[in-house]
């Protein structure tokens, strides 16, 4: 039984835009799923169809195998979702967000508090569990969804860019926070934009562009498909010029002491330093330019409409 | 499932008469002001020189009418400001994403507008002590017509709020739609008094049932008939009901 099953969903807006084409998606039970694709790719009508918010033009959606269409009572009762934006009442106090959601799902009053505690306390919000959720710092509103999304304790959780706007120490907690439900059985489906994040995480994957799923498979299978990497080199001594490298096309000077190479993946880093040092070149450090499902990223979604400075 | 439902709507309707009771400044007080100021202007000054309506003091004729009228706007502006506050903030996706029916959400809804109009209605109650002698002819009639009256308005406001795009849509229906109706519904005089053919256009406003059926229930005189007015509030509430419920299944004003 898939976590998530999605067949030939479709969405035409009323402006007549087509955000979705026809997708079908599986996500299996316990999966840590990242669903990736640019701006406006259909990401958030995708989740908004699947959490009860945009109608769909036509297909099937089934969480644990019920319908939200005709099961829709125990089908949203398994979901939880943290969405993109802020969608809580600033003015309620961050304990009875948490407490009034558990009660939109049928979880009794004195459970709820219990529940909310042991979350608010997990996310570092105890000490601002009586404050006015307008209050918060950004970080510490997406943390409040979050334990918002898990009072009711579903077996899938949506998170719709998570840690947007969150500093990396921030990011880095959460990351472990979520790996921590994940490991104890709760599928979670994540969109971001931090690739970095999505390959630290996610087992499987989906991008979609213009309304299509365009890669569906694990991570590891999809980052094979990645067969050139950038890097950033460090050199000892200052240079003028780039170097002509016989087995490297791509190197650019950066600056006096960093070029940048693309390596192909008939090639090796040995092969490159070689052939610096056979020019006199010393390397002293190296980095990759972006992360590689990133550099993957960009060539899958590669688009016409880039912005530009008149 | 049952008990899964009956916590959500407790869950809705106690946020909802929270919501009213931490800003009852904004909320409770106003009304209870305004229509102090209505017994003071209307009663003691000017109705002391009209004389008597339909048998009565004019101010014991108007005291229903202004307790109605209280419970008329703020069963309605709780509603509407409530609703459409959820929308413009998007917190009424907390309720759009949970395992609620749509007859849950309209209920919890129109409970805390019902909650609120009651309360202002005591509260208006009780200041009318201090200008006339309270008597009432039939409790369980004013208590009827003042729950039947509250939820028909309450339902009205959730309409107003799913078809509101910004808060100066959630003020169009009150002030040019609402007052109007309140101020013709027979609060300040008898219908009797009008000539036939306005007589006539009255019966048109609804308004001028619950002013009625509510005097009726202090006085233990109206214009109209009880059960007429309690049949026509009846009817407004399905009406209202229904129209709430299709636009709430099919999303309208909330689902993308």
């Amino acid at each position: 039984m898939y976590a998530l099953e999605i067949k030939g969903l479709r969405k035409t807006y009323a402006s007549g835009l087509e955000a979705l084409k026809g997708i079908d998606l599986q996500v299996e039970e316990g999966d840590f799923f990242a669903l990736l694709g640019p701006n406006g790719a259909g990401k958030s009508t995708c989740i908004g169809i699947i959490s009860g918010l945009v109608n769909k033009s036509a297909g099937d959606v089934r969480i644990f195998d019920l319908s939200i269409d005709s099961s829709f009572i125990r089908a949203r009762s398994l979901l939880g979702s943290v969405p993109q934006e802020f969608n809580f009442n600033n003015f309620e106090p961050v304990e009875e967000i948490l407490i009034n959601q558990g009660g939109f799902y049928g979880v009794p009053k004195a459970l709820a508090r219990e529940r909310a505690e042991h979350y608010l306390a997990q996310l570092g919000l105890w000490q601002h569990r009586r404050q006015q959720a307008r209050r918060l710092s950004g970080g510490m509103k997406r943390r409040l969804m979050i334990g918002r999304a898990l009072i009711h304790e579903p077996r899938l959780l949506i998170l719709d860019e998570p840690t947007a706007g969150v500093d990396i120490e921030l990011r880095r907690s959460m990351w472990d926070f979520l790996e921590q439900i994940n490991d104890q059985g709760t599928t979670i489906i994540l969109t971001t934009h931090y690739l970095e994040e999505a390959e630290r995480m996610c087992r499987n994957v989906a991008i979609i562009d213009h309304g299509e799923i365009i890669r569906h498979s694990s991570m590891k299978n999809l980052l094979r498909q990645l067969n050139s990497e950038t890097f950033v080199l460090y050199l000892r001594d200052d240079i003028t010029e780039a170097p002509a490298l016989a087995s490297f096309d791509n190197v650019r000077l950066l600056d006096h002491h960093s070029i940048e190479v693309e390596v192909h993946e008939s090639r090796s880093i040995n092969d490159l330093v070689s052939e610096l040092a056979a020019l006199g070149i010393v390397v002293e450090r190296m980095r990759n330019k972006v992360n590689r499902l990133e550099e993957l990223f960009v060539k899958l979604t590669a688009r016409n409409d880039k912005l530009s400075v008149a | 499932m049952l008990r899964q439902f009956w916590i959500a709507y407790l869950t809705i309707t106690r946020k909802e008469i929270y919501r009213f009771m931490r800003i009852w400044v904004q909320t409770i007080i106003p009304p209870v002001v305004m229509v102090a100021l209505y017994f003071i202007i209307f009663g003691s000054l000017i109705g002391q020189r009209i004389g008597e309506m339909d048998g009565m003091v004019y101010m014991d004729f108007i005291m229903p009418g202004l307790v109605m009228m209280s419970i008329i706007t703020n069963s309605y502006g709780n509603v509407v400001s409530s609703f459409y506050g959820a929308k413009y903030s998007r917190h009424i996706e907390e309720l759009q994403v949970a395992p609620v029916p749509n007859l849950v959400i309209l209920l919890g809804f129109v409970t805390g507008g019902v909650a609120r109009g009651i309360c202002v209605g005591i509260a208006v109650t009780l200041v009318s002590l201090l200008f006339t002698d309270f008597s009432v002819h039939n409790p369980w009639v004013v208590l009827l017509v003042a729950v039947l009256t509250s939820c028909l308005f309450a339902l009205a406001g959730l309409i107003n709020a799913i078809f509101a795009n910004s808060f100066d849509d959630i003020t169009i229906i009150p002030t040019f739609v609402l007052t109007p109706l309140t101020y013709l519904g027979g609060i300040f005089y008898s219908i009797r008094m009008l000539p036939e053919f306005w007589q006539q256009v009255s019966l048109g406003n609804p308004i001028l049932y619950m002013v009625n059926s509510f005097r009726y229930g202090f006085r233990g005189s109206s214009d109209i008939e009880l059960l007429t007015a309690l049949g026509v509030i009846g009817f407004f509430i399905a009406l209202l009901f229904g129209i709430c419920m299709y636009l709430l299944d099919r999303g309208i004003g909330i689902r993308q």
